[in-house]
Parts: structure tokens; C-alpha cells; sequence
């Protein structure tokens, strides 16, 4: 059943984004975005409310047009065609399932608008249903539904398009938390089954993490990095990504050249790059460090028991870091410990430029 | 006040008012059309009815919201989207298409009159340009047909945007989302406003259309203005048998006659309009 909405292997859909901008009056929404998704790539755009990723998505769909630059999809430039024959299909946010309409003719809607003949329609409408679990909602309309079967009705729609891509913009934003965690792991199945391409606009890094193959992290209107959940999550491009993905973030210290490949962090000396010559940043994920005999002077601030473990904020040399320890440890306000960081999880940033130095 | 009782407090005023100034009256009116010298009566409906000038101005009224209504729909869809659709001086252009609603039906038909008089605007014009020789009494016995065509074009002139003001707060209702889904799902314009904004605007469609066919039955000053007893309508019969025959029986009753009317067609629009459960915004 599920074998058959795999669609034609031959035909190809990868995504290229060539310098495309867009400004909104004297506001750069987008600076020259290149981007490559590959054919059947789960591609996540990852970012904070206002980093363009909504706009890169829209342009992508065609309800948007670029300033500059071109879009193609499959070997096609697509940037001037209507959303209707760049082979797209997309899931909105507020879902945008038709009020007026049963779920049968909502997820209908596309093949009745390219006036596929009826029996094709219902065939199609009804394995898709049956995919998403609403093959008993059909003769409903959307207000007899709770938001996630709307979700269904939406996703549903856009597979039944057998589309090259699906685009969704924030489609769980709307469901509250263990549905999301369901929907997230239906969406995952369904879509590696369908072998649809797919662009997922996202403000939430766990979802990103859980969904994407790659995820493109975005700030102010560029692509920050783009790389694998682990790789951006291990080996941040830039100062930014550090600091927004992971929860609670990276840490960051201050540090001084002590020598060639030495460096000063809060009193202790570091290996570290050994290019650079101006203040670095040391940077460590919470969980990468752990109390030791030896390592960073800290003093206790904040216990905070989460239960599988301890979330600790110290003052180190006047600045806070957190650190997960073992739960089984028991500090308190005020104890002086020292935290030894992993070695080969620390990374460092010039603060100058914001990048990874190695 | 408890909580319980405040909501009837807050609308016993409201309700006052309709009782003294609208139920009242309608209980008088009523009492008028059935009463007669011995006890209640159809005696009056039974006049008006046969009188020859009932099935004259029933069909007048008819044909007149026949032609006006539709047109007007038609229009004040076509105005409203156009509306929506600006980026700029949106309320500019609304003040202006609604202005004529602030003028008086009486003082619209006397506009309309002092075009097509035989001194109007039109003829002066028309002579002006040399496309007649002499003015032409358009609105004479003559030509019914020209009457008939200057009130419904007063009316449509006078009436639409009545329409407008209620379908352009339908369309601001719509989410933009449903057009961005429907244009992804492959829909043009057209189909985009067949398949999204008109079912999605039967609330306010419907609203629209009571409105203006209820008041399409109720067509008097425009009518008056450029037919006089050329064009009579079912209001024109009310006022004569009022005030020329001072016959408050007889008009007591053709009263009624236009308010069953007009319940009949409010009903076939509420009917033709529904929205089934579950399928609101």
C-alpha cells in the first residue's frame, strides 16, 4: 500500500538557490542565499522568528518573488513559473484546510484543480487519507476537527499532489507538545517513504535536529551553516549557531595567548589553536565537562535538579556557565569546584569575526 | 446585579424601544388590515388585491428588483475584491463609492430626474455634441422602457455600496492563508474567487442580499421622482391609498402584503445561503 506513492525515481527534483535576495522597501529580508538540497533531502531552515526562513520558503513556493537570484528545481528554473507548475506542494502554518469544504474535497482540492478524473481523484484522496490515519474523517468538514487532525488534512493534501517537493512552514508550531512529538515522528516516516524532497521551515532546534538530514541555520537574512543535525550541533560554523542550538547553549569563555598553542582560560592554560594571536573564545557545550581534580575554578551559583541529571550555573572568572553534571553529585550555592572540560569537544570562535577557528 | 440577571438588564432598553416603536405599531397595522366595520375581515386584502393597479405595480416592483439586485451583486462583488486588493488610498476609494449612500433616496431621484429631464443634463449635452436635434422627453408615457432603465440606473447608482460596505468586511474576514493554498493547489484567480471568497463569504452574502432585496420592495422616492404615476410600485400604492384615497385600511393591508413578501425572500435567501455545521471560518 505504502510502496506505491513513491513516485518516479527518474525524476529528480534537487533544489538549487542561486544568490537569491529580497528586500521589502529599505528592509534586506534575504542577503544573496545559495543554497543546494539535494534529490529526496529532508532540508530544515532553522532560525529565530524574523531570520528570513518563512521568505526563503515562500519565494521557493512562488508566493513570493525574489528581488534577485534564481530558483530550480529538478534542472528547471522555476523562479518565474506560477506556484502551480513548479511541482511544489505545501503545508501552511495555520494549515489552510477549506472550511467549506469535506476533508474528501480539501485534500481533493489540488487534483480537482488539474482536472484529474474522478476516479483518479478518489484513489488517490483515499490512500492518502488512509496514510494519515483520517480515512474516517472524509465527510467531515474542518470545523468538526481538532487541530491535529487538521494537521492531517494538510499533509495529506499536499502528498496527494505526488509533488517532486513539499514545503511546510512551522507545521507542528500550532499542536501542543505530545502531539507535536507525534506528528514529528509520523512526518519523519511518511515523508521518507513518499521520497518527496522537503523544505521545512522551523523555529524549534529539537524538531530540526529530530527531522532534517541537513539543517540550514539562519540569522538575519543569511544562511549561517548548513550540515548534518550532528555537525552543526558539534562543529557550529559560527559563534551564533553555538549559542542557539542546544539547550541550555554553548558556553563561552575569554581567552588570552599563553604561547604557541597555549592558551589562558579563567587562570588555567588550554591547548587551542595555534594560528591566531588575539583573544579567542573558548567555547563548551554544558554537557562536555564534568568535575575533576583538575580544570576551571568555578564557583557554584545554581543547582537545578532535572532529574536525569544536574544543571549547574557557576561564576567562572565572571562569567556564568552552565555545566549537566551527574545527578548523584551533591553541590550547593557556594561550593568552589573545578570543572574539566572534554578536550576534543572544545571549539573556538574569533570574537572579531564570530567564525570556528580551528 | 447578579451575574445572571445583568445580560437581560443590559438589553431591556433595546427591547423597550422595539416594543413601542416597531411591535406596537405592527400590532396596530395589523389590527387596520383585518379590522373592518363588522369584526375581523380579508375585506381589505380582497380590495387591494383586485384593484387593477395591484398586479401593475407587483410586476413593477418585481422587474425593478429583478433587474437592480443582480446587477448590484455583481458589482458590489466586483467593487469589493477591487478594494481588497489595493495597496493604497483603500479608504479613499471606499468614502468615495459609499457617498451615495448618505444622500437621500428623494434627493437621489432628483438628481437622476435633472439629468434625464427634458431640459437635463443628457439633452443639454446631446444637443451640445450634436447628436440630436431638439431634447427629447426621455421620461414621458412614451417611453416606458427609458423610465424603467433611468430608476434602475439611479437605484444601482444610489444602492450598491450598501452592499459593498458589508461584502468588503466579509472579504476582510477570509484568511490570507486559504488564497495561498488554493494558488500552490493550482487554482487561477478565477477559480480562486469561485472556490474561496464566494462560499466563504455566504455569511456576509447573505446579509447583503436580505438587506438590499428587503429594501428593493420597499423602492419609493427614486421611483416617484422619475416615473410619478408612470411606474407605479407597491409602495407608491401604499402612500395612495394613505394619503389620496385616505383609505388606512386598504394600505394597512398592502403593508402586509410587502412584509410577507419580503419574509418569503429572506427565507429562500437564508436557505440558498446556508453554511452546514462545521463549515464556518
Amino acid at each position: 500500500m505504502r510502496g506505491d506513492l513513491q513516485k518516479d525515481t527518474n525524476d529528480m527534483a534537487e533544489i538549487q538557490i542561486k544568490n537569491v535576495a529580497k528586500t521589502f522597501g529599505a528592509y534586506q529580508a534575504l542577503h544573496s542565499i545559495d543554497l543546494a538540497i539535494a534529490d529526496q533531502e529532508f532540508m530544515v531552515l532553522l532560525g529565530a522568528s524574523g531570520c528570513g526562513k518563512t521568505t526563503l520558503l515562500r519565494i521557493i513556493a512562488g508566493l513570493e518573488t525574489a528581488s534577485i537570484g534564481e530558483v530550480w528545481i529538478g534542472g528547471r528554473r522555476v523562479d518565474h513559473l506560477a506556484p502551480k507548475d513548479r511541482g511544489i506542494a505545501m503545508v501552511f502554518q495555520n494549515y489552510a484546510v477549506f472550511p467549506h469544504l469535506t476533508v474528501f474535497e480539501n485534500i481533493g482540492f489540488g487534483l480537482r484543480m488539474a482536472k484529474m478524473p474522478n476516479d483518479e481523484v478518489k484513489r488517490r484522496v483515499e490512500r492518502t487519507a488512509s496514510l494519515m490515519h483520517i480515512e474516517q474523517l472524509l465527510k467531515r468538514y474542518s470545523g468538526e476537527l481538532s487541530g491535529g487532525q487538521r494537521q492531517r488534512v494538510a499533509v495529506a493534501r499536499a502528498l496527494a499532489m505526488e509533488p517532486d517537493v513539499i514545503l511546510m512552514d512551522e507545521p507542528l508550531s500550532n499542536l501542543d507538545a505530545l502531539l507535536r512529538l507525534e506528528m514529528r515522528a509520523e512526518l519523519k516516516g511518511v515523508l521518507a517513504e513518499s521520497k518527496t524532497t522537503a523544505i521545512y521551515v522551523t523555529h524549534d532546534q529539537v524538531e530540526a535536529m529530530s527531522l532534517a538530514d541537513r539543517i540550514s541555520v539562519m540569522h538575519q537574512g543569511r544562511i549561517i551553516q548548513a550540515a548534518s543535525p550532528i555537525e552543526v550541533y558539534r562543529n557550529p560554523a559560527a559563534q551564533f549557531v553555538a549559542g542557539f542550538l542546544g539547550n541550555p547553549p554553548m558556553n563561552f569563555l575569554r581567552a588570552e595567548k599563553a604561547g604557541d598553542g597555549k592558551w589562558n582560560v579563567a587562570g588555567e592554560t588550554v591547548d587551542g589553536p595555534r594560528g591566531a594571536e588575539a583573544p579567542l573564545q573558548f567555547a563548551i557545550r554544558p554537557e562536555d565537562m564534568q568535575i575533576a581534580d583538575q580544570g576551571l575554578p568555578a564557583q557554584v551559583r545554581l543547582v537545578e535538579p532535572l532529574g536525569a541529571h544536574l544543571l549547574v550555573t557557576c561564576d567562572v572568572d565572571g562569567t556564568m556557565l552552565r555545566a549537566v553534571l551527574d545527578s548523584d553529585l551533591s553541590l550547593k550555592a557556594g561550593d568552589h569546584i573545578k570543572l574539566a572540560p572534554q578536550p576534543d569537544r572544545v571549539r573556538w570562535f574569533d570574537p572579531e569575526t564570530t567564525k570556528a577557528v580551528a | 446585579m447578579s451575574p445572571r440577571l445583568l445580560p437581560y438588564a443590559l438589553i431591556l432598553p433595546v427591547t423597550l424601544f422595539l416594543c413601542v416603536f416597531f411591535l406596537y405599531p405592527f400590532i396596530l397595522v395589523s389590527q387596520q388590515a383585518f379590522g373592518s366595520a363588522d369584526g375581523w375581515s380579508l375585506e381589505h386584502f380582497r380590495d387591494v388585491v383586485s384593484y387593477w393597479k395591484f398586479p401593475i405595480s407587483m410586476q413593477n416592483t418585481l422587474l425593478l428588483a429583478a433587474a437592480v439586485v443582480p446587477v448590484q451583486l455583481a458589482l458590489s462583488l466586483l467593487m469589493a475584491t477591487m478594494v481588497t486588493r489595493m495597496q493604497k488610498g483603500r479608504d479613499l476609494v471606499l468614502y468615495v463609492w459609499t457617498i451615495p449612500l448618505g444622500i437621500s433616496d428623494l434627493a437621489a431621484g432628483i438628481i437622476w430626474l435633472a439629468i434625464f429631464e427634458q431640459s437635463g443634463f443628457l439633452n443639454s449635452m446631446m444637443v451640445g455634441i450634436g447628436a440630436i436635434d431638439s431634447p427629447m422627453p426621455f421620461l414621458s408615457y412614451q417611453n416606458p422602457g427609458i423610465i424603467f432603465l433611468a430608476i434602475a440606473l439611479a437605484e444601482i447608482w444610489r444602492a450598491t455600496a450598501i452592499m459593498l460596505v458589508i461584502l468588503v468586511a466579509g472579504i476582510g474576514l477570509i484568511p490570507k492563508e486559504y488564497y495561498e493554498a488554493a494558488e500552490v493547489f493550482g487554482a487561477s484567480p478565477w477559480q480562486r474567487f469561485l472556490r474561496v471568497t464566494l462560499p466563504l463569504l455566504r455569511p456576509s452574502l447573505q446579509t447583503a442580499l436580505i438587506l438590499r432585496v428587503v429594501l428593493a420592495f420597499e423602492v419609493f422616492a427614486v421611483v416617484v421622482a422619475l416615473g410619478g404615476s408612470q411606474f407605479p410600485v407597491l409602495m407608491s400604492e401604499i402612500y395612495a391609498y394613505q394619503f389620496d384615497l385616505q383609505n388606512s385600511g386598504a394600505a394597512a393591508a398592502l403593508a402586509l402584503i410587502v412584509l410577507a413578501i419580503s419574509i418569503v425572500f429572506t427565507l429562500v435567501i437564508l436557505r440558498a445561503l446556508r453554511v452546514p455545521k462545521g463549515a464556518t471560518i
